[in-house]
């Protein structure tokens, strides 16, 4: 459906974006994740035909979209601050995509109706956008996008300014109203868990590129580089050395909190320095040891998060002393 | 005063306090401040409404040519109204949205107008297109009339107020948030949709105020329409000053004043509802695009190129018009020298038989900086009280506040008629002058002294007594220090609205005691190379002091302390 190919962008004289290439499927949300900056929003923009790119081209079902300005794209758009019209109460907001394409009174009746439904807002189409609440004007804003059945559906950080429990709720809402329309999505936030619940596909962003693509259980499972890892949080991240290669697949590495015995893909020779990442959640199957005075521990419902001099975490199912020496036994694996 | 002891163990102390309760103090504030409105303004406009509606003045014939005058100054008015916008509608979309090279600077240089004194614009664009002017002396055979005609007033008025349009509609264009016209254009809206169906109807409270604003200026203006049209030119204004000193009728002016009045009232109210709706802002975020495409980069280049000759050519003849020689001056003997010369300034200094003065013209110069002085004075010491007060008003003071603005929105030839019909026997003193030019400084004053006293937290006076500080040390030692800004930016506000001030001046001033403006009309009014050269130079003069006052006035004012 949607192809993005080899978009280039600079910001200011930096380089922005560099060579970004991914596709939307059908029915498929596509989340983008980085970090503040990282140009996720630009990119957003510039599939929208907001903005344009410096070279790189975007096309839908084949056919080029360069030259097609942005109110001829048909991708509906729901903003962080919703963007509502100030002038227009509910119903007007939601009728404005239809009012723009010259649809029947009566059709646009209809899908207002329809949309404020979808988004559980029956009833406020006389109401005053400014005198909703900050759920209830996210709502708006969706249900305006949706009533213009575009092609592709395109979210700025669209929770971003709502607290914890709303967005969770409007998460879940919003997952499943994606699933029943089956419009693909493109999904931009700088929040992993809201990227893990949302998303067919994460997309990561670092450093102008690209640097981690795949369903959200295999990003997790192989973050593959450094960043990655402590971007998402996975676990502890440090640095080792290769010592010697103990089987065919398995390398002995020296750092700083010992020595281990790591899985790893990648060809070594010895002295390399890779990356290793210690999840945190302890397993007694583990051939790897970490160890180190307790000097803080949370309480995290099912688990206690265990802080320890050197600075490691780990996840214990009982709670540990401040002071004490634990041992733990954890996963440790090479990022490369 | 009341009178408390304090007992110690070792020794007794006297202390003695004002106890004064809230409400004398808020008497004691309002004394002088309102006594002064009362005698300097209330009191002229109550002889004014009586002459008004005297039966001998309500006669047919006076309502008939009130009528006629009425007419042409909404006609003018709505004229240079909609001149303006069309001027002023893209510049501020130039400046709102776009970013070039010298954007500042030729902002800045829009403005400039908006803060200079009538009698300078008229005689700059005297300078530029006037019968002496560079135009005609540069191109002698070049037969066309400015000076004298509708298109001089029209184009004077819009070279004033597209600052206004420019600020206004230009804020509230850029504080606009962008998103909203990306989520029209995302939901089907192309350019022309999302100009009529998003920005313009947000606009809408903006470009109303703004043009209510500008229709106010243009309807009670004065010295643009008599030094660039003429007396012919009757708009209320002129009518006033000439049934005042050219063809005496005081109750027909009277009338016509109480006329005016109404309708600057009528037009303030109007205008400040639309001001209170234009102010609810969304997100203030601008995003100012650099030109790209060829349209844009056209756009840019015409509009600023315009703005550029519009406002420099009237502002940068004066002084050029006021160092060359371009014709033979009256009474100059030997050969004429053409070209650079700064005889129009000796001149000033030289007391001349049968010059326009008695005394040398420079005189009205020591004139007006001694009547801005006492005006600077007076102003600050009845806008200081009334400032204090309205800084925390109560609810009776919240009354106050729109009669304290009332002279803003009374015409300058009204405050000279009032005081010419309440205080005639006085009018041989050069001291009503002042008192004329406070009435028109003090609402300024206040406005810029209110929100710096308002700015100051209350814990800190709270703060201040709690360690011993009586009232008296608490004002010396908290108030003054922090106001200290504010201050000067109040006097230099005073100090350059008295020194421009034309319209109250012209009718109350002696002739043997001129201000600048007074005698720059004077010059432009009689006939001979010196007495326009004189008139250049002093024109320049004064352009040069207000321009001066402007700077102090920028550098010293808080930011973000509101305009007009």
């Amino acid at each position: 459906m949607l192809e993005v190919r080899h978009i280039f962008k600079t910001y200011e004289g930096k380089p922005l974006l560099n060579d970004i290439s991914f596709n939307v499927d059908t029915g498929e949300t596509v989340c983008l994740l980085g970090a503040s900056g990282s140009g996720k929003s630009t990119l957003l923009r510039i599939i929208a035909g907001l903005e344009d790119s410096d070279s790189g081209f975007i096309s839908f079902n084949g056919v080029d979209l360069t030259s097609i300005p942005a109110h001829l794209r048909d991708f509906g758009l729901v903003f962080q601050d919703y963007a509502l019209f100030p002038h227009l109460n509910v119903d007007e907001n939601v009728a404005f995509g239809l009012k723009m394409r010259r649809l029947s009174q009566s059709e646009i009746t209809q899908r207002v109706a329809n949309s404020l439904e979808m988004v559980n807002l029956r009833g406020f189409g006389f109401r005053r956008v400014t005198d909703l609440s900050g759920g209830e004007q996210q709502r708006v804003a969706l249900a305006r996008a949706l009533a213009t059945r575009p092609r592709l559906l395109m979210f700025d950080e669209p929770l971003g300014a709502l607290d914890r429990t709303l967005r969770e709720d409007l998460l879940n809402e919003l997952r499943s109203i994606l699933n029943r329309t089956n419009i693909p999505a493109i999904y931009v936030t700088h929040d992993q868990e809201e990227a893990f619940t949302i998303a067919d596909r994460v997309l990561i962003l670092h450093n102008t590129e690209i640097i981690r693509a795949g369903a959200p259980v295999d990003v997790w499972a192989k973050p593959e580089s450094a960043f990655v890892a402590g971007f998402l949080g996975l676990g502890n991240v440090f640095e080792g050395k290769i010592m010697e290669k103990i089987g065919s697949r398995e390398w002995k590495v020296e750092s700083r909190f010992g020595i281990f015995t790591v899985p790893c893909e990648h060809k070594h020779v010895k002295g390399d320095n890779v990356h290793l990442l210690a999840r945190p959640l302890s397993a007694a199957k583990e051939p790897n040891v970490i160890q180190g005075v307790v000097t803080d521990v949370i309480f995290q419902q099912d688990r206690f998060r265990v802080t320890l001099d050197n600075g490691l975490y780990v996840y214990l199912p009982d709670a540990a002393k401040v002071g004490e020496k634990i041992e733990a036994r954890v996963k440790v694996e090479c990022l490369a | 005063m009341s009178q408390t002891a304090h007992h110690g163990d070792t020794e007794t102390r006297r202390v003695f306090v004002f106890s004064v309760s809230p409400w004398q103090k808020r008497i004691l504030l309002w004394l002088l401040p309102l006594s002064f409105l009362i005698v300097a303004f209330f009191f002229p406009l109550s002889h004014i409404l009586a002459l008004t509606f005297d039966l001998n003045t309500l006669t047919s014939s006076n309502l008939l040519l009130a009528l006629h005058v009425l007419r042409f100054t909404f006609y003018q008015a709505i004229l240079s109204t909609v001149l303006t916008l069309l001027l002023g509608l893209p510049s501020a979309f130039l400046f709102a949205r776009y970013d070039f090279r010298g954007k500042s600077l030729l902002r800045a240089l829009t403005a400039v107008p908006f803060m200079l004194p009538t009698v300078v614009v008229a005689a700059g664009f005297n300078a530029l297109l006037g019968p002496r002017g560079l135009i005609h002396s540069l191109f002698p055979l070049s037969s066309f009339n400015f000076v004298g005609t509708l298109t001089a007033i029209l184009i004077a008025h819009v070279f004033y107020n597209t600052t206004i349009i420019i600020r206004v509609v230009g804020n509230a264009l850029s504080s606009l948030d962008p998103k909203l016209e990306q989520a029209a254009r995302s939901l089907g809206a192309d350019s022309f949709h999302v100009w009529m169906n998003v920005i313009l109807p947000l606009l809408s409270p903006s470009l109303l105020a703004s043009s209510l604003l500008v229709f106010l200026f243009d309807f009670t203006s004065f010295g643009v329409i008599l030094l660039l049209g003429g007396s012919q030119f009757a708009t209320l204004e002129v009518e006033i000053y000439l049934r005042v000193l050219k063809l005496p009728n005081l109750p027909l002016a009277a009338l016509l004043s109480a006329i005016q009045l109404g309708c600057t009232i009528i037009f303030s109210i109007i205008y400040s509802h639309f001001a209170s709706r234009s102010t609810i802002q969304l997100a203030p975020r601008s995003t100012l695009i650099k030109s790209k495409t060829i349209k844009q980069k056209l756009f840019v280049t015409l509009c600023s190129v315009l703005l550029t000759v519009f406002f420099l050519l009237p502002l940068s003849s004066l002084p050029l018009r006021s160092l060359f020689r371009l014709e033979a001056d009256r009474g100059q003997r030997g050969e004429i020298q053409y070209g650079f010369t700064t005889d129009y300034y000796t001149e000033l200094f030289v007391n001349r038989r049968g010059s326009v003065f008695y005394v040398p013209p420079i005189r009205a110069a020591v004139n007006s900086l001694g009547y801005a002085g006492a005006t600077v004075i007076l102003s600050l010491l009845l806008g200081f009280p009334a400032a204090f007060a309205l800084a925390k008003p109560t609810r009776l003071e919240r009354i106050l506040d729109p009669l304290i603005m009332l002279p803003l929105g009374s015409s300058a030839v009204m405050l000279g008629l009032g005081f010419i019909i309440s205080f005639g026997t006085l009018l041989t003193s050069p001291f009503l002058v002042p008192f004329a030019h406070t009435l028109v400084a003090l609402p300024f004053v206040i406005r810029t002294l209110q929100p710096a006293i308002a700015s100051i937290p209350q814990r800190l006076r709270q703060a201040a007594s709690s360690l011993g500080a009586s009232p008296w040390e608490v004002w010396k030692n908290i108030d003054l220090p922090m106001l200290r800004r504010a201050t000067l930016a109040a006097a230099t506000f005073a100090f350059t609205i008295s020194l421009g001030e034309f319209g109250a001046t012209l009718l109350i001033s002696r002739p043997e005691y001129p201000t600048i403006p007074v005698a720059i009309e004077r010059f432009l009014s009689q006939p001979g190379g010196l007495n326009y050269g004189q008139a250049m130079a002093m024109a320049t003069i004064l352009m040069l002091l207000t321009l001066t006052s402007i700077l102090l006035i920028e550098k010293f004012r808080l930011p973000n302390s509101g305009e007009f």
